[in-house]
């Protein structure tokens, strides 16, 4: 056993454990949750740009991880990505695709291109099979104009005017095939995604919370951090709690120190 | 699980949660009904009044929680006729947990919680689990909240612990109103974290004078 371990990891995945893990399943341990996000992104073109909307809730099966997490991530100042799926390989492979276009801004000098990020993307995703569950709307506004994309955990991408995904998917693309249409207004742009996250939000219980939106123009992009909040709490406790000492029930006590005390004297300084 | 061709129960979530006071009861459930990442629909009641001082909350699989109550109503009303008056709370709490026992190898998917009031008037809660084991408790949850709710009743009723002897009796100090609004305060949190539970809350208050209900407005996302 000497010389096997003394390998450093060349990086991406090791499937050495797959076969201990099925060997426990079999045995009947629970395997350990992802957090996945739940979720309803969108993403439509309107006569200037792009609009993308997301929803703000995080789920890890049937509880609410997180309330208010971000899902539209910055891939550069002028290209957004929403994910959908496991939410830490939306998070890197977002992150990755985003260093990889500022390198890529350095050598060229020029503005990142949409399609970039989208090749970027499609061929991390397929050389890793699926296994990187991400699910992303990826929009932008570029040299040669407005893009919007989806792209799927396998590495397929496709190129729409108006787009969904998550388990909020269904609840908003009904929103887009009834009100969608080309030349759209940035306020009605916004509406309408508005319009759909919520559908997702309030018909989809993977989804919930807040509507982010981010609005891409050739020159601007404006991120609308919580631009609707439909969702405050129903009911505070006017009574509010105390917890005081002795509400819980101490069954027995004991101390136990964990290093002898030390006694300090007085002595003469340390000579140099 | 479902894999197997053979799996005939579903979950429509939902929680309920009930209280026993020194002379009342407070019996809640949330009425949304789901299924999967979908929601059936915001306003179904999970609660059914089985005799004047005895309410059943339950949640779990609504087909069997239907065929539940309406069983349990039948057997409640022939009592009635046999006996000339209604089904004290204790009796109806060992009915149940007969009427669950005796599908023990197919059973109802439903987590019970029974309040209302015993032969003295004062408050009880019995909580169930499906195959019908039953214990008289001061307070219970049961549902997709209840892992969320019970640890908070358990700090705020002051039980006493189930480790103490001589055994204590488990009935709450608080007031009706301070309880009810314990039950409020519970499930609007409960709703924050699990996907499972919102829409609109339903609370009956059972009390000498009679029985009570109010709803208040869940979170709906």
């Amino acid at each position: 056993m000497a010389g096997a371990m003394d390998l450093p990891a060349k990086g991406g995945f090791s499937f050495d454990l797959c076969r201990r893990n099925a060997m426990l399943a079999e045995k009947g341990l629970k395997m350990p949750g992802f957090r996945k996000t739940g979720t309803t992104i969108v993403g439509l073109v309107f006569q200037d740009g792009v609009v993308l909307g997301a929803d703000t809730r995080a789920t890890e099966g049937p509880i609410v991880a997180d309330k208010n997490c971000e899902k539209i991530h910055f891939m550069a100042p002028n290209i957004y990505c929403c994910g959908a799926g496991t939410a830490a390989d939306t998070e890197a492979v977002t992150d990755m695709v985003s260093s990889q276009l500022q390198l890529h801004r350095y050598a060229t000098g020029r503005e990142s291109r949409v399609v970039t990020a989208l090749t970027l993307l499609k061929s991390h995703l397929f050389s890793y099979q699926g296994h990187v569950s991400a699910a992303l709307v990826l929009g932008g506004v570029d040299v040669t104009g407005p893009h919007l994309h989806t792209v799927y955990p396998h590495g397929s991408t496709d190129t729409l005017p108006f787009a969904t995904m998550g388990s909020g998917s269904l609840a908003a693309m009904s929103v887009f095939e009834s009100k969608y249409k080309e030349g759209l207004t940035r306020e009605e742009g916004i509406q309408l995604v508005s319009d759909a996250i919520c559908a997702g939000i309030f018909n989809d219980l993977g989804s919930g919370s807040n509507v982010d939106v981010c609005v891409i123009t050739k020159g601007k992009t404006e991120y609308l951090r919580n631009h609707q909040l439909p969702n405050p709490r129903t009911y505070v406790s006017s009574k509010g709690y105390s917890f005081t000492k002795g509400q819980t029930e101490v069954l027995s006590t004991k101390i136990t120190q964990l290093k002898p005390k030390v006694e300090v004297t007085e002595s003469d300084a340390m000579e140099e | 699980m479902s894999r197997r061709g053979d799996w005939v129960y579903e979950n429509n979530g939902g929680t309920c949660v009930a209280i026993a006071g020194a002379d009342y009861c407070v019996v809640a459930a949330d009425t949304r009904l789901s299924v999967g990442y979908s929601i059936l629909t915001r306003d179904h009641s999970k609660i059914c009044e089985l005799a004047d001082k005895c309410v059943l909350a339950s949640s779990g699989f609504q087909g069997d929680i239907k065929a539940l109550h309406k069983n349990l109503s039948a057997r409640e009303l022939l009592y009635q006729h046999q006996h000339n008056k209604r089904m004290s709370c204790p009796a109806m709490a060992q009915l149940l947990s007969n009427t669950l026992y005796y599908k023990r190898f197919f059973p109802y998917y439903a987590f019970n919680v029974l309040g209302g009031l015993d032969s003295e008037g004062k408050g009880c809660v019995f909580t169930y689990d499906a195959v019908g084991s039953y214990e008289r408790t001061g307070f219970s949850a049961q549902g997709t909240g209840s892992t969320l709710i019970m640890p908070v009743l358990d700090n705020q009723l002051k039980s006493p612990s189930p480790l103490l002897l001589p055994a204590r009796d488990a009935v709450t100090p608080l007031s009706e109103s301070e309880a009810v609004d314990l039950v409020k305060d519970v499930f609007a949190s409960a709703t924050e974290r699990d996907i499972y539970t919102g829409d609109k809350l339903e609370i009956v208050v059972i009390n000498k004078a009679g029985t009570k209900r109010e709803y208040i407005d869940l979170r709906k996302d």
